[in-house]
């Protein structure tokens, strides 16, 4: 398919791998620390690392977007459910369910056979990176132009959604008897 | 940039999240990982597209709606956490059994 060889790496794939490697490792901590506000704050520090990634891979739209979406409303959510369940602030140590060895098995699994299979299918498979493939205006172009029944569609559902929390939220909405 | 590497980040990210949605006891954490999975499927599809060289960006596009969509699921999963908390003053999901196998 391609020439290109693995070694040595392009400066822009070694930021790719630091930035994943900062992805991989705060997710490893969010799903084993034993405090659940850090949990809340190492997924920030995950998800500000992927909108790296996608700067790298030249969709500058959609890193914004994450950082706007992810990093600014979702943690946010997170926290507040955090703080409205009244969860422990300190150290708890019983934020593990009895199952944690089969979850490592099941997940070391799924892992070999993931990679495995995408290390033999795309080993050869090269990108060329050409900037500005992902700016705001190609994209927003290709969401009005091509994509916009979905995109309606989907407006739609986040109203819904919204609506949805908010009646299961309240506490004063009954329903019909 | 070889398509390999966002493609083995993504599936690292995607198995951390199976093993954190397995093994946690917290309905909150629970949710932070089904995040973490939805961003190794939004990696993938970025590289793929960048890759591809979609004419219609469908990887980008596809990207930008699983977003609005995990944003949409947070919302409504939390509204369901904070009724469960106060119906049952707990969201540990092994307490919560009352529709299991006695």
């Amino acid at each position: 398919m391609s020439g290109v060889d693995f070694w040595p790496p392009s400066t822009l794939e070694v930021v790719f791998l630091l930035l994943g490697l900062v992805a991989v490792g705060s997710a490893l901590l969010v799903v084993t620390t034993r405090q659940l506000v850090h949990a809340a704050l190492w997924l920030v520090v995950c998800f500000g690392a992927l909108a790296g990634c996608y700067l790298v891979l030249t969709a500058e739209f959609v890193a914004w977007v994450q950082v706007l979406i992810y990093v600014g409303a979702v943690v946010v959510l997170l926290l507040f459910g955090i703080m409205l369940t009244r969860a422990p602030i300190g150290r708890s140590d019983d934020l593990d369910s009895g199952n944690r060895v089969v979850a490592a098995v099941v997940a070391v699994a799924t892992a070999g056979v993931l990679v495995s299979v995408v290390v033999g299918g795309f080993q050869h498979a090269y990108a060329e990176l050409r900037p500005g493939a992902g700016s705001a205006e190609e994209l927003g172009a290709s969401i009005f132009r091509n994509w916009v029944l979905p995109f309606e569609a989907l407006s739609v559902l986040l109203l819904a959604a919204l609506i949805g929390a908010i009646v299961l939220s309240r506490t004063d909405i009954k329903g019909r008897r | 940039m070889h398509v390999v590497y966002p493609a083995v980040v993504a599936a690292l990210l995607f198995s951390i999240g199976v093993y954190g949605v397995l093994a946690r006891r917290n309905t909150i954490l629970v949710l932070m990982s089904v995040e973490l999975m939805l961003n190794a499927v939004n990696l993938n599809l970025v590289a793929f597209d960048v890759w591809l060289r979609d004419a219609l960006h469908s990887g980008q596009v596809l990207t930008l709606f699983v977003i609005v969509i995990a944003a949409a699921e947070v919302g409504i999963g939390l509204a369901i956490v904070l009724a469960v908390f106060r119906t049952r003053k707990a969201i540990e999901l092994d307490r919560l059994r009352e529709l299991g196998e006695p």
